[in-house]
C-alpha cells in the first residue's frame, strides 16, 4: 500500500468530510430537536431542507435573469439566500407542525408519523408542480460564483475550494449560535424544560405550543440553510434533493443519540468523515476490489457496528424518564 | 374579611365512570395555609390538577381572584399566580438547579430573544431582577451555593426543597403543595412548615397543601377540607375536623369510627 498517497491526500479527505458531516449535522439537528420536543420522526425534514435549496437557487436564478447577479459581491449574495431559505424553511416547518402534526398531537404515535411521509410526499410534488409550471423544469442549476468556485491549492496534491472553507465555516457559525440559544437562552431553557416533561413545563408557565412552534421554526431554518448549502456546494437540486442528504442526517441523529442536539453534530460530523474516508480511501486500502461507490455500506456498516454497542448514541448516556 | 384568591364552585371531574369530584365547593383566603386531607383516591390530587388547568372540569367554575379560569391552558394559569409542586417530585432533572428555577420564572421575566442575544440593557435589567429574585429564592430554601447542580444529583430533600424554589420562581400568589413532607423525618417536615409559615409572613403568599401527615395538618392548617371519593365531607378548623364523626369513619372505617379523634 501507498502510505505516502494516502498521507498525502489525507487533510484533502477531511476537508470533504467535513464540509459534508457539517451539512449533516445542520440537518440532523432538525430531525432531533423535533424528537426531542414531540417524540416525532419528522421525515417531512428533507423536503424542508429540499425547499430550503430551492429557495436559494430562484433567487439567484432571478437575479441571473435580471443581469444584477454579476454586479452583487457573491459573499452578499451568499449571505442573502442563506437568510432567504432559513426563513422561508421555517416557516414552512411551522406551517407543516400547525396543519399536519399538531391536530394530531393525541393521537397514536404511528400517526403522525405516518402524517409526516404525507407531507414529504405533497411537498415533493409540490415543488416539482410549481418548478415545472414556473421554468419548464425541475432540475436546476445553481448559478456558479467564480470567486466561491476557486481552489486554494496547498502543495502538489491538496486542493480545495473556497466554498468549501464557506460551507464549513457557516455551518459552524450557525452550530454555535445554536448552541449559545440552547443553553444561554430563556428560550433555549424552555426548550429543554419542554423536552424532558411537556405537562410540567406547561405548569410552570411555559407555553408549550409556542416552544414547539419555536422548535419547528429553528429546525426548519437550520435545515433550509443546509439546503441553500448544499446547492452552493453540489449546484444541482431537484425535488428529490432531499431523500438521501435527509435519512444520512437522520441517521447521524440517532448515531449521536437522537434528542441531543451536540450529539447530532457529533453524529453529522462522524458520518460525512465516515464517508469521505470511505470515498478516498477504500479503494486504495482494499487494492481496488471496493471502489468509492461502496462508500455508504462502510459508512453504514460502522454505523450498525456503533449502534449495537452504544444503541443510544454516541452522547447519548442521558436516559430521558417520563413519569 | 380577606379577599378570595382560589375557587372551585360546584366542580365535578368523571375519568370514564369514576366520579373523581363530584359537585366540590371550595374557597381559599388570601394569607393563609389551608390543608386538603382525605383516603387515598379522595380525589385531592385531581382537584389540584384542576386548579392548576392541567384537567377541565365537566361542569362547575374555577376561579383565581374572582376571575373564571376554565379553559385556559397551565401556562396562562401560571401566569394569574396560581403554581404546584408534585407528589412524586417533577423536577427538569438535566438542567441545573438555576435552570429550574428560572424555567419556573419563565413568564416573569419579559425578554425577547434580540434583547438576549444584543445584550440590551432591557436584557442586564430583566436577567439583572430575575438573578437577583432568584438567589434570594435559593437562599430562602438553602440551597444556595448548589445553583449549578444538575437536579438529577441532588439529595432527596434538597430535591423537594428546589421543586418549591422552582414554584416560587413564578411568583405565584397561591401556591399549591401536593405532599411536601412525603419521605421526610418529622425533624424535616416540621422544619418544612416552619418555612412554609415564613414564606407566608415574607412573601404574603397564601399557602395549599395535600397532605397525609396529620401532625403537620393540624398544626400549620387555618382551614382543612377533608375529601372522601371525590366528595367533601368535612370542612372548617382543624380541630373541629378532627372531631368531625364523618372524617373518622372516612380514615378509619364505619366499624372503628365510635372511638375518639382522628390521631396521627
Amino acid at each position: 500500500m501507498d502510505w505516502q498517497l494516502v498521507l498525502a491526500i489525507l487533510p484533502q479527505v477531511v476537508i470533504d468530510g467535513l464540509v459534508l458531516g457539517f451539512m449533516y449535522a445542520l440537518i440532523a439537528l432538525g430531525y432531533t430537536m423535533v424528537y426531542g420536543v414531540l417524540e416525532l420522526i419528522n421525515f417531512a425534514h428533507s423536503e424542508i431542507f429540499m425547499v430550503g435549496g430551492f429557495v436559494g437557487v430562484e433567487i439567484l436564478l432571478s437575479l441571473q435573469s435580471h443581469g444584477w447577479l454579476g454586479r452583487i459581491n457573491p459573499f452578499v449574495a451568499l449571505i442573502l439566500i442563506v437568510l432567504a431559505g432559513m426563513v422561508v424553511a421555517g416557516l414552512l416547518a411551522v406551517a407543516v407542525e400547525r396543519i399536519a402534526y399538531r391536530p394530531l398531537r393525541s393521537a397514536p404515535r404511528l400517526i403522525p408519523l405516518i402524517s409526516a411521509i404525507g407531507v414529504s410526499f405533497f411537498l415533493q410534488d409540490a415543488v416539482r408542480l410549481t418548478e415545472s409550471l414556473w421554468r419548464n423544469a425541475f432540475y436546476l442549476t445553481y448559478p456558479s460564483f467564480a470567486v466561491l468556485n476557486r481552489r486554494i491549492e496547498l502543495g502538489q496534491s491538496i486542493d480545495f475550494s473556497v466554498k468549501s472553507i464557506v460551507v464549513i465555516a457557516a455551518s459552524l457559525a450557525m452550530l454555535v449560535a445554536l448552541q449559545f440559544l440552547v443553553k444561554r437562552t430563556r428560550l433555549g431553557r424552555a426548550i429543554r424544560a419542554v423536552a424532558e416533561d411537556q405537562p410540567t413545563a406547561s405548569l410552570m408557565g411555559v407555553n408549550v405550543n409556542r416552544i414547539i412552534a419555536l422548535t419547528f421554526l429553528i429546525g426548519g431554518a437550520m435545515g433550509g440553510a443546509a439546503g441553500v448549502l448544499f446547492g452552493v456546494q453540489y449546484n444541482t437540486i431537484n425535488p428529490f434533493t432531499g431523500f438521501i442528504p435527509g435519512i444520512k442526517a437522520f441517521t447521524a441523529a440517532v448515531l449521536g443519540g437522537i434528542g441531543n442536539i451536540p450529539g447530532a453534530m457529533v453524529g453529522g460530523l462522524v458520518l460525512g468523515l465516515l464517508e469521505a474516508f470511505a470515498a478516498s480511501y477504500l479503494s486504495l486500502f482494499t487494492g481496488g476490489a471496493f471502489g468509492a461507490e461502496y462508500k455508504d455500506i462502510f459508512a453504514f456498516s460502522i454505523l450498525i457496528l456503533i449502534l449495537i454497542f452504544r444503541p443510544r448514541g454516541l452522547l447519548g448516556e442521558v436516559v430521558r424518564e417520563r413519569a | 374579611m380577606s379577599e378570595i384568591l382560589l375557587e372551585a364552585r360546584g366542580v365535578t371531574k368523571r375519568f370514564g365512570g369514576l366520579v373523581a369530584l363530584n359537585d366540590v365547593n371550595f374557597t381559599l383566603e388570601s394569607g393563609s395555609i389551608a390543608s386538603i386531607i382525605g383516603p387515598n383516591g379522595a380525589g385531592k390530587t385531581t382537584l389540584f390538577n384542576v386548579f392548576t388547568g392541567f384537567y377541565a372540569p365537566e361542569s362547575g367554575e374555577v376561579l383565581v381572584g374572582g376571575r373564571s379560569i376554565v379553559g385556559l391552558t397551565p401556562d396562562r394559569i401560571t401566569a394569574l399566580g396560581v403554581c404546584r409542586t408534585f407528589q412524586n417530585i417533577r423536577l427538569f432533572k438535566n438542567m441545573t438547579v438555576l435552570e429550574n428555577v428560572l424555567v419556573g420564572a419563565h413568564t416573569r421575566v419579559a425578554l425577547r430573544f434580540w434583547d438576549v442575544v444584543a445584550r440590551t440593557p432591557a436584557f442586564a435589567r430583566e436577567e439583572g431582577a430575575a438573578l437577583d429574585r432568584i438567589g434570594r429564592l435559593l437562599d430562602l430554601v438553602g440551597l444556595r451555593g448548589k445553583e449549578n447542580d444538575l437536579a438529577r444529583n441532588l439529595p432527596y430533600g434538597d430535591q423537594r426543597r428546589l421543586e418549591i424554589a422552582r414554584a416560587l420562581g413564578s411568583d405565584p400568589r397561591v401556591l399549591l403543595l401536593d405532599e411536601p413532607t412525603a419521605g421526610m423525618t418529622q425533624g424535616e417536615s416540621r422544619a418544612l412548615m416552619d418555612f412554609l409559615r415564613r414564606l407566608i409572613r415574607d412573601l404574603g403568599l397564601t399557602i395549599l397543601l395535600i397532605e397525609h401527615n396529620m401532625r403537620v395538618v393540624m398544626e400549620v392548617s387555618d382551614r382543612v377540607t377533608v375529601l372522601d371519593y371525590g366528595e367533601k365531607i368535612a370542612e372548617g378548623r382543624a380541630a373541629e375536623v378532627q372531631r368531625n364523626a364523618r372524617v373518622i369513619e372516612a380514615y378509619l372505617g364505619r366499624g372503628r369510627a365510635a372511638g375518639g379523634a382522628v390521631t396521627p
